[in-house]
């Protein structure tokens, strides 16, 4: 049993160690705490719908979401907005339909089960605007970062003068955060760019730490039923286990044989 | 075997089994004679088939919401993640399960190296298993692949690409497992209908596994031949199984705390992009189960010798039985084996590091110097080894060392504590 224990450890080690020096190459993120992290983690509603914010009147001109629906910001475990709210979201937005039995498409107001409209009609055109960079889709956009949210919110945080020797061309961005420094967004967010409804106060700390919230469940969207269900479920296998040994114990009780 | 006499108590019971003897079956498999002093290393081979099953139950229902195109696959994981009733639990126990499943089965390997289970009478059993952990190694590789991320695409066309080093007709190959000239959707569908035919193929090699098992019976930690069944045996029911679902059970708190608080952490960050033909990802790595073996391929400066190296690292094992020429099994009474067990450990544990690691510089250095030893101690060390060693005194049955009576009485009670 001991050298079971003293093997997974030294697993556990490896393991730690190798992701330890991956982040060991690149700049320390800044910290904040999430309020998703941990056995219970679960997400600040009211900062996953101030996230919704910033994204569709800040990030959405350029990102794309194409995996969420306008349903799912009215779900359960999400920024729970109204079933009316995201009616109104929703139809806020045009959306191409049809062919319709003339054969024309036509746009009608958005409704709960399209997917988020996407902000140009291809790969090519969101290119075309910005300079032949594609602004990636957003939707798993924190799983496809090694530094996951943390590193998304220092990258928005991450802007500042290139230092002398660094030569930048037009329309690249030096980003202190970014993979090789060289960014071709302009800094997306500065103080008082939106206007929070609750009265939050929108300085780009507490935008991109709203922003990055709102990544992270458009990742995760069931996080908060995965952390309720993992609890439950590793509760239930300790008792059981507990249980079982004790049974075992029982049993081999009946042979002169340690178990 | 204990079961010939076997006959069940009612009527119909023996009108069936005399037409279809799974009762019998069912007999022997509950009855059969277990080594009692199995230890929990001997565990992972009911957490095994627990992990085969799994993969083929999650697998089949993901199977029913996938859609095996290159246009589609990246957005129908992700309606499978999103949409489909805890899709993302599927998912997550699926790819997880692949990580679980090569964890026991290294620890399962390993075991077997310690206590000389591979030596006869038990080398169809072992080759046996080297052809299940092979067949292992090409389901996990193609289904990574399925989910069509950035890393299952250059993954894909790295490995795949493996088998132009062939001289002259390399390159045909290559065309052949594409299905055209590069990564594309005639790969991705080849390699969903292969993903799925090789867990039923591993699960008929692991029937025939514990068929050739059941012939000669379980090794055990002292490595020595037992009478079966004797006063050092127990019957596999209930001794075995509960031991082995108590073992489980543990393996499974493990395997929930990765599904339900990590499910990413095994993986690549790269893969949640969606496979992108025109950008090379910075570092193309594979699952850390296959770092060690990614390791030797990248050790060697020659592409053909690279592939032969890392293949050979896996052959080699199906020939060990020959190649280790000592005569004691377990490890336990083989002083210098054991101290050259632990240093292959080691060894393989650095060439998964530095497998992880960019080739180059210090890091390659110390991939060669490993890849060296890998080859050193099958090639060199084992089977010198077998003549050279001073074994220790092995006691005749496995209660000797329990109940006494023995000259290496205090050698194997010594040895054994610290195993356990």
């Amino acid at each position: 049993m001991k050298n079971l224990y003293k093997f997974f450890s030294i697993i556990a080690l490896i393991i730690a160690s190798n992701s330890y020096s991956f982040a060991a190459e690149k700049v320390e993120y800044l910290k904040t705490d999430w309020s998703f992290k941990g056995l219970f983690g679960k997400f600040d509603r009211a900062s996953l719908q101030r996230g919704y914010q910033v994204y569709t009147e800040v990030c959405a001109s350029c990102h794309s979401m194409k995996y969420l629906s306008y349903r799912n910001l009215a779900e359960p475990g999400g920024p729970e907005f109204s079933e009316a709210q995201a009616k109104v979201i929703a139809a806020s937005f045009e959306v191409t339909d049809g062919p319709n039995s003339d054969g024309e498409m036509f746009t009608r107001p958005g409704k709960l089960s399209d997917k988020f409209v996407m902000p140009y009609d291809n790969v090519k055109a969101a290119q075309a605007a910005n300079g032949g960079a594609y602004p990636p889709d957003m939707s798993v956009l924190v799983k496809a970062r090694g530094g996951g949210v943390d590193y998304i919110y220092s990258l928005l945080q991450g802007y500042e003068e290139a230092p002398s020797n660094v030569s930048l061309d037009d329309g690249v961005y030096y980003n202190k955060y970014m993979y090789g420094n060289k960014i071709r967004m302009a800094a997306p967010l500065s103080d008082g760019l939106v206007e929070y409804g609750d009265g939050t106060n929108a300085t780009v700390e507490q935008m991109s730490k709203d922003v990055t919230t709102f990544l992270m469940w458009s990742a995760e969207p069931h996080l908060e039923s995965r952390h309720q269900m993992g609890f439950k479920a590793i509760v239930y296998l300790i008792i059981l286990t507990v249980l079982v040994y004790f049974s075992m114990k029982r049993i081999w009780s009946r042979v002169e044989s340690e178990v | 075997m204990s079961d010939h006499d076997y006959r069940p108590k009612s009527k119909v019971g023996q009108w069936f089994n005399d037409r279809l003897p799974l009762l019998t079956l069912a007999n022997h498999l509950t009855d059969y004679p277990t080594p009692k002093n199995l230890n929990y290393w001997w565990t992972f081979g009911g957490i095994l088939t627990f992990c085969l099953i799994t993969q083929i139950v999650t697998g089949l229902t993901l199977a029913m919401h996938y859609i095996a195109h290159a246009d589609m696959a990246f957005e129908s994981v992700e309606h499978i993640m999103r949409d489909v009733n805890y899709g993302w639990l599927i998912r997550y126990i699926h790819a997880n399960g692949a990580s679980m499943f090569f964890l026991a089965v290294y620890i399962h390997i390993f075991r077997s190296l310690f206590y000389g289970s591979y030596k006869s009478p038990r080398e169809i059993i072992w080759i046996l298993g080297i052809i299940i952990y092979l067949l292992m190694m090409a389901a996990a590789f193609m289904g990574y692949v399925l989910p069509w991320g950035q890393m299952s695409f250059w993954g894909a066309t790295v490995i795949t690409n493996l088998f132009s080093a062939i001289p002259l007709v390399g390159e045909g190959i290559v065309t052949w497992l594409w299905g055209g000239y590069s990564v594309d959707n005639p790969t991705l569908t080849r390699f969903f209908t292969l993903h799925y035919l090789i867990p039923f193929l591993i699960l008929g090699l692991v029937v025939l596994h514990i068929w050739a098992l059941h012939v000669p019976g379980n090794n055990n930690p002292v490595g020595i031949d037992i009478k079966k069944p004797s006063k050092d045996t127990v019957p596999f029911h209930p001794y075995i199984v509960i031991k082995d679902g108590f073992a489980l059970l543990m393996f499974m708190i493990v395997f929930a705390f990765f599904v339900f608080y990590a499910p990413n952490i095994l993986g690549h960050a790269d893969n949640y992009i969606e496979a992108n033909p025109m950008v090379t990802p910075a570092h193309i790595v594979p699952e850390w189960y296959l770092l060690p073996f990614y390791a030797i391929l990248r050790s060697v400066p020659d592409k053909l010798l690279g592939v032969v190296a890392m293949l050979s690292a896996i052959l080699i094992l199906a020939v060990l039985p020959w190649l280790d020429t000592s005569k004691i099994r377990s490890a336990v009474f083989r002083p210098l084996y054991k101290q050259f067990y632990w240093i292959l450990v080691a060894d393989v544990l650095i060439l998964g590091y530095v497998g992880a690691m960019p080739a180059e510089g210090l890091y390659l250095l110390i991939a060669r110097v490993a890849t060296a030893y890998y080859f050193l101690h099958f090639l060199v060390i084992l089977p010198v080894l077998g003549f050279k060693e001073k074994t220790l005194p092995v006691p005749l049955s496995i209660t000797e060392p329990v109940l006494g009576g023995s000259p290496n009485l205090a050698a194997a009670r010594n040895k054994e504590s610290k195993i356990e």
